[in-house]
């Protein structure tokens, strides 16, 4: 019986894109932490139904700065993509143009958050509500900070050259996981500022 | 330019001894001395590391059990203090659960898997050496809060508010949750690698229903791992808020202290599955070697212990039945914890018939992997009882349950383990163990631990209270504790047999050719112990058994093992499609560095600054760490010097 040899033709060393195995290692990465903010959300809803109305110090949440912010939140994931589009195609300036502006929003972001959380009216240990507030935006901002660092990281190295134009696939893992930090934003601010509206 | 520019038709070639074999070790191989050991990305090394030290967190938990049973050996025994015997029951289930045996199975998978996928390492080798890494920092620190008294001591499940600061203020359960935290990021990150490993770096021809059972095992451990171990990370840390900085999350005033059996169970069920399950996985590769057939049922094992897996994350309210949750709960969960016997019982059966239709070889390995049969049927009965909410009311935090627990995970994990030491000990080491000291070593802990273990269901049902640290005489307990305790130290008295064998065969024990058990698969097509780089060229799989095809004829065409590709420009492997194991691209891999274990030290550093709240010393360790990332992945000038680059 024949015995079974490759065959083939050439393959790509080190593939960009879907076909690499980091994009795989982002992909369990986003697994897990989205796993991370579902238990998050889960204890703020678990202790709110068991709660009741009456629970939150803030039944009425302001969007005064949280909605224009997850607007701000979202244009940088489209910059970010854009920029991305830029690393595929060889186009350098718009690789750069498009990461540092997402780069910038994502630092608005943050900074609009801070202000957000001192206009607040409650502190973390003053309730359940304050300590889950805190602890799951604290979580996402601190999401933000690591998604910003991989994105100054990226943005750096195409800046000195270090990405061969095929070799951008650092680019993109690291823009997606972007797009998972700005999703897990929607959730998020579904559950603070949208739901009360609808449950109390 | 095209996209082809940086693709390349791999060469094929034969293995003849001088090549490529020499020239594979110079790319392959470890550098000497302390730099080389600490900066190996070799997943045999990392493999034995974790082996090694994991079995030295069960020698710990083992003799923190023995003073344990002394304590308990009769009534009313002074030999340890109510807060001495908590911190010692606590750290036996730490050690044993979370630093014996989940690290136990990844050692094994570790070093096997690239063996038995045909590749010649994981899919990212310096997140394998971070993993063990960071789970050795985990453990030491773990053990550094126990050796100066302040170790963990509300239980291994550590239920607030037992475990809240007004209850316990001191260190120790700040210690066991930063040190959980600390052991969860190596297990993720260890379970991503095998996810990814799995899905790319199978041999060419390795289609999923042709990969080694072990492998579906540890898969679906470690997508459970990724799906659960958050949910325990966030528990602890929310825990540790709670304790340090005054939040209320399971606060009985203002949060809810349900919350955290509710966390802690998400994860801790599917956790349990994920220590048994890759050593299933054992089983069903070891013993139809064993039986000189096939194992029956392949594909219905491989569905089953996916399947177990995903019933798995909907029981973990049959640890809570008796928290006072509302009835149609209970009968949800106790409903699904009798369904999921179903496919529990699917690889009983399969093992059972595959010795049945088999002619077995009686070898210690065969013995241990049969036995398990038989202990994983108690712990399976003793499991469907408690399953069932009402009865489950009366032997909840009885020694029935401490029962129950050890028989399915001794008998599930430690016989498996023990039995794939017996096993695979020539492939790790070149040497065979003794068969004859092996006897010995199988029938002390078969008997000490039925002696040890058994009586414990008589005790439960009598009700004896797990936990307690002494009983009064006349409570009809004395003599079956005493037996208990025999059984036990007859037990400890196995394991110490084990050793010597280890021991005593590292340095004396038969010299073991490529494939001493006439075995199936292809950890065994190349020599003991593999070379650095596993196989000369990377093998093409044409069935299940590649090396039973001869005997066997279930496939048209056969396995190729000593002609395939070369892939010898640096470090390279070959990756394949995630289903049907095509050929797909060619992957470079990292080389030795020492940035894992730096990156793993800046952890430890962080973490030991923040039960102590010594801001600096975590900041120090936030630096490390950055610096260590920045080492890791800063981009690589690669292709500079090829030798042959054949552009296509």
């Amino acid at each position: 019986m024949a015995e079974v040899t490759y065959t083939g033709g050439p393959l790509p060393v080190a593939a960009k894109g879907r076909n690499s195995v980091g994009w795989l290692g982002v992909l369990c990465l986003i697994a897990t932490e989205a796993c991370l903010f579902a238990y998050l959300l889960f204890s703020y809803f678990y202790i709110a139904i068991q709660r009741g109305p009456g629970w939150s110090p803030e039944p009425n949440p302001s969007l005064a700065m949280a909605g224009p912010n997850t607007l701000i939140l979202l244009a940088s994931s489209v910059a970010a993509w854009w920029g991305e589009g830029g690393a595929k195609g060889g186009q350098r300036t718009r690789q750069l143009l498009g990461l540092s502006l997402a780069i910038l929003l994502g630092a608005i972001f943050l900074i609009v958050q801070v202000f957000e959380w001192k206009a607040k009216t409650f502190r973390p240990t003053d309730g359940s509500y304050g300590s889950l507030y805190f602890t799951i935006t604290g979580f996402h901002m601190a999401h933000v900070v690591v998604g910003l660092a991989m994105l100054i990281a990226v943005t750096g190295w195409s800046w000195l050259g270090l990405f061969q134009p095929r070799r951008h696939e650092p680019v993109s893992n690291v823009v997606v996981y972007w797009h998972f930090v700005d999703a897990v934003w929607l959730a998020v601010f579904a559950t603070f500022y949208l739901a009360p509206h609808l449950m109390w | 330019m095209t996209a082809w520019e940086d693709a390349r038709t791999p060469r094929s070639a034969k293995v003849t001894p001088s090549s490529p074999g020499p020239r594979l070790q110079k790319i392959w191989e470890t550098g000497p001395g302390l730099k080389g050991w600490i900066s190996s990305v070799d997943h045999k090394e990392i493999g034995k590391r974790y082996i090694v030290t994991a079995f030295v967190f069960l020698l710990l938990g083992g003799i923190e059990s023995l003073v344990m049973r002394l304590q308990l050996s009769g009534p009313n025994r002074t030999l340890l203090s109510p807060e001495a015997y908590n911190q010692l029951f606590t750290m036996h289930g730490v050690s044993m659960i979370f630093l014996y045996a989940s690290p136990v199975l990844s050692g094994f998978s570790n070093f096997l898997w690239p063996l038995l996928l045909g590749s010649r390492d994981m899919a990212f080798p310096r997140l394998n050496a971070l993993s063990y890494w960071v789970y050795l920092a985990a453990g030491l620190f773990l053990y550094a809060g126990f050796v100066v008294g302040r170790g963990p001591d509300a239980g291994w499940f550590n239920y607030v508010p037992y475990a809240a600061r007004e209850f316990n203020p001191g260190v120790n359960i700040d210690v066991y949750a930063l040190g959980l935290i600390l052991l969860g990021i190596s297990t993720t990150v260890g379970a991503a690698n095998f996810v990814v490993t799995f899905l790319r770096l199978r041999a060419p021809g390795m289609s999923i229903d042709r990969v080694p059972i072990l492998t579906w095992g540890t898969l679906t451990a470690s997508v459970a791992n990724l799906l659960a171990v958050p949910s325990v990370s966030l528990a602890f840390f929310l825990l540790w808020l709670d304790r340090q900085f005054g939040f209320h999350v399971f606060d009985a005033a203002d949060g809810q202290p349900l919350l955290w059996q509710h966390l802690f169970w998400m994860f801790g069920h599917p956790w349990v599955y994920a220590i048994v399950l890759p050593a299933m996985g054992m089983v069903s590769d070891g013993l139809p070697t064993f039986c000189r057939r096939p194992l029956v049922g392949y594909t219905p094992v491989a569905l089953s212990t996916v399947a177990t897996m995903a019933l798995g994350f909907g029981v973990w309210v049959h640890h809570m039945f008796s928290t006072g949750l509302p009835d149609i709960s209970l009968s949800f969960f106790s409903g699904a914890s009798l369904i999921i016997t179903i496919p529990s019982a699917v690889a009983v059966f399969a093992w059972t018939a595959t010795i049945w239709l088999g002619r077995p070889v009686i070898t210690t390995a065969f013995l241990f992997f049969a036995s398990m049969i038989v202990l994983f049927v108690i712990g399976g009965v003793s499991g469907v009882m408690t399953g069932s909410a009402p009865v489950d009311w009366q032997l909840t935090d009885t020694y029935f349950v401490v029962a129950h627990l050890h028989y399915v995970l001794i008998g599930i994990n430690v016989f498996p383990v023990v039995g794939g030491a017996y096993y695979w000990f020539p492939k790790f080491t070149g040497r065979m163990l003794s068969e004859r000291l092996g006897r010995w070593n199988f029938w002390t802990m078969f008997l000490g631990f039925n002696l040890g273990f058994f009586p414990m269901h008589l005790l439960g049902l009598m009700g004896m209270p797990r936990r307690i640290y002494t009983y009064s005489a006349g409570m009809g307990w004395d003599t079956t504790n005493l037996v208990v305790t025999l059984g036990a130290f007859l037990f400890a008295a196995g394991v110490g047999l084990f050793l010597i064998n280890v021991a005593v065969s590292l340095k004396r024990g038969r010299i073991a050719p490529e494939n001493p058990w006439d075995a199936p698969t292809l950890e065994w097509a190349t020599a003991s112990p593999p070379p650095p780089y596993n196989f000369a060229v990377i093998p093409t799989v044409a069935s299940r058994h590649p090396l039973w095809e001869h005997r066997l004829n279930e496939s048209a065409g056969r396995s190729c093992l000593d002609e395939g590709l070369l892939l010898d420009h640096g470090r390279e492997t070959l990756g394949t499609t995630p289903l049907d194991g095509e050929p797909s691209l060619i992957l470079e891999m990292p080389g030795d560095t020492p940035a894992p274990a730096i990156l793993a030290l800046g952890l430890a550093v962080l973490f030991a600054g923040a039960p102590l709240k010594a801001w600096w010393l975590a900041g120090l360790g936030g630096v490390i760490c950055a610096g260590a990332l920045v080492l890791w992945f800063w981009p690589r000038r690669v292709h500079a010097d090829e030798p042959e680059a054949a552009h296509g």
